[in-house]
């Protein structure tokens, strides 16, 4: 039941995402542009060629990373075990940067072989090099939250320093196309890049919400999985590797949307009252979240921000209250 | 992976060690403190020798000295003087605020991985900044200077009371969540802004990479403050070190907490805004300095507050330095540096067996 009314609200979000843009059109006009009809070739353009895929990209990273926290929260039984505070997001966007500075994307973007394969590929590498160095430094005869969360904000830190460093390397020199690296943004986005990072997700997300089984599993602890004859370690191991991937494919798609990974496995088991979140409503969940951010902060203002500017200045005080909630609990 | 649940984190350890057992000196302090005091001098007098002769046109001793004190006007002599020497001054400056900052913060917060670039005060003062030039137009450059402390004021008090909602004050880990949290808000909020207003993002450019290039005029503006903030910091001392046996045991000792606090938060303020209008956000350097000056002096805040600026100023000179020399012909700017030594070292402090409350 509630898996079909966030279906219906994600559609609901889709339309509401497409209806607004830069130039302003009748809403009839874009439905009848999106069924195919190319009677009026501006509004048609316009609307295939530059909203649908930012739409599309926009479902991408919010089903994306919230497949990827709901894993990673999962696995860690840890509410705040989340691809953005464990570095892994940040690190994607590093190796996507670097991917980005040497082939010399610049002003036009990259094309071809580098934007398809090659960031994408250097970001999954770093992001999961990252991920890894997190796992194994916060681990000492097992792992503890809270060193968890620690080290990871600290490779956050060392990553996102070291973007700012290497875009002031490269030819990117307007503020925009950096931001998009800081904070996350779905502009300028067409189906040539948009479309590659679409299928894989498709695949992943495919993937990840049929290890939901596996997901209870490790939910319940190492010695009941054990018990029950599973092999813990195997099982971890690949469920962190699709989050890792699920993470690098929004991080290329957006750079390090801020968050969405954090909140939306939170708000999908709220939802739908489960002690871990499933992953399919996590994304239909993440996939709202980005659809009404980029919507919200591409028209509500005289200049479009980028989404992640939004989904920070939402997500904060979804962190505070994270935060109060375990520290009253604590006490 | 044994318990994970946040549920049944950190704060174990932290059960208050009752002032009738006064826990045993974790460290014994070095014998001879005058010695390594002088040492702490020393090294920063080299380390400004270095700032001073390695640049794109290595200069010798002499001819520093030379440029200093007997200019005759050629070009090493202008080099030195209008582009070096200023730029060493501003690290020295920067240096002080940033290890006494760090200081101050680690030892209210008595949190080994404070310091005021991870808690979110840097961020809150560009905030302050970005914003009232977006609403104002431009302003003076003392103006900016209040801004920033104003921001940096907001943002510590906020990130202090989320960190310490509970009943036995903030966690470590808790702090630096909190800080990460304001941090990620004033970032979002900042490039929202400068987005929407030209003006404010000329400003931000400024701030986006902490560094010691071409920033020289803001000094005769804000010295003022530096000391002010040395003045509250020394004044803190008595209460810092009763502080560090808790704030039950400070009591019992006579002092007032809110004052020491009021006046540390005041000091933290003032040199934490003034590092950030100098030489923009610059993390790390007040979570190593403390630790390294703790090393030198052992933890007795008589020694620890007049050595930290002298470990800081040494600290943010070596890390420019450095800048210059790894990536020629271009450089490093002082704050990646600093990240690349200082996040393994953060790290380091959260694997230690407990995070230990200082």
């Amino acid at each position: 039941m509630v898996s079909v009314l966030l279906v219906l609200a994600t559609v609901a979000a889709m339309a509401l995402h497409v209806a607004f843009g830069g130039t302003p059109m009748a809403y009839p006009d874009v439905l009848r542009a999106l069924l195919g009809d190319d009677s009026n070739t501006r509004i048609h353009l316009a609307v295939t060629e530059f909203r649908a895929p930012r739409m599309v990209a926009a479902v991408v990273v919010g089903a994306c990373l919230a497949a990827a926290g709901a894993i990673t929260q999962t696995v860690a039984r840890n509410p705040l075990a989340s691809p953005d505070l464990l570095g892994v997001t940040a690190g994607a966007s590093l190796g996507a940067v670097t991917v980005l500075v040497i082939a010399g994307g610049g002003h036009a973007g990259l094309s071809g072989l580098a934007a398809t394969v090659g960031m994408p590929a250097a970001a999954f590498t770093a992001g999961i090099a990252s991920g890894l160095a997190v796992y194994l430094l916060s681990y000492r005869r097992g792992l503890d939250s809270y060193r968890l969360v620690l080290a990871g904000l600290g490779i956050s830190g060392l990553a996102a320093s070291l973007t700012t460093w290497i875009l002031t390397l490269g030819d990117v020199t307007s503020a925009a196309q950096a931001l998009t690296w800081m904070m996350g943004s779905l502009n300028g986005k067409d189906w040539e890049t948009v479309r590659p990072m679409a299928i894989s997700a498709a695949v992943l997300l495919l993937a990840a919400m049929s290890s939901g089984r596996w997901l209870l599993l490790t939910s319940l602890g190492e010695d009941t999985a054990v018990g029950l004859g599973v092999r813990i370690g195997v099982v971890r191991l690949v469920v962190l590797a699709l989050a890792v991937l699920l993470a690098s494919v929004a991080t290329v798609t957006a750079g390090p949307v801020a968050f969405v990974a954090l909140a939306s496995p939170r708000i999908a088991r709220a939802l739908t009252s489960t002690v871990i979140p499933s992953v399919g409503v996590s994304a239909l969940v993440g996939a709202i979240f980005v659809l009404l951010a980029d919507t919200l902060s591409a028209n509500a203002l005289a200049a479009p921000l980028p989404v992640g500017v939004a989904t920070a200045v939402v997500g904060a005080p979804f962190l505070i209250h994270l935060i109060l909630k375990y520290q009253r609990r604590l006490s | 992976m044994k318990t994970l649940n946040l549920e049944a984190g950190p704060t174990d350890e932290r059960a208050p060690a009752g002032p009738a057992a006064p826990a045993p000196p974790r460290r014994k302090a070095p014998r001879n403190r005058t010695a390594w005091f002088l040492a702490s001098v020393l090294a920063l007098l080299l380390a400004s020798a270095l700032s001073i002769c390695i640049g794109g046109q290595p200069s010798s001793l002499q001819e520093a000295w030379h440029a200093l004190f007997t200019p005759t006007g050629n070009v090493m002599d202008v080099t030195i003087r209008e582009l070096r020497w200023p730029r060493t001054v501003l690290g020295i400056c920067a240096g002080i605020c940033l290890g006494l900052a760090g200081t101050l913060v680690q030892g209210h917060t008595r949190n080994p991985v404070a310091d005021p670039g991870l808690l979110g005060i840097n961020q809150g003062a560009a905030l302050a900044i970005v914003a009232a030039i977006a609403i104002a137009g431009d302003l003076p450059a003392l103006a900016q200077a209040l801004l920033a402390f104003a921001g940096a004021l907001v943002a510590s008090v906020l990130v202090f009371m989320i960190g310490s909602a509970a009943r036995y004050g903030a966690t470590p880990v808790t702090l630096v969540l909190a800080g990460a949290a304001v941090t990620a808000l004033c970032s979002g909020l900042v490039a929202g802004i400068v987005l929407l207003n030209d003006q404010a993002l000329d400003t931000l450019r400024f701030w986006q990479v902490g560094s010691l290039a071409g920033r020289t005029g803001v000094l005769q503006l804000v010295w003022p403050f530096i000391a002010a903030g040395v003045v509250l910091a020394l004044l803190n001392i008595r209460a810092l070190n009763a502080l560090a046996l808790g704030a039950d045991t400070a009591v019992s000792l006579g002092i007032s907490v809110l004052r020491a606090r009021a006046v540390g938060i005041g000091a933290v303020t003032l040199l934490a805004g003034t590092a950030v209008t100098l030489a923009g956000p610059i993390a790390f350097a007040g979570l190593l300095v403390p630790h390294i000056t703790r090393a030198i002096t052992g933890p007795d805040y008589r020694w620890l507050v007049p050595v930290s600026p002298f470990t800081g100023a040494t600290v943010v000179l070596l890390a420019d330095t450095a800048g210059r020399l790894i990536a020629r012909p271009g450089e490093l700017s002082v704050a990646v540096v600093l990240a690349v030594v200082g996040a393994p070292f953060f790290i380091y402090l959260a694997r230690r067996k407990r995070l230990q409350t200082l």
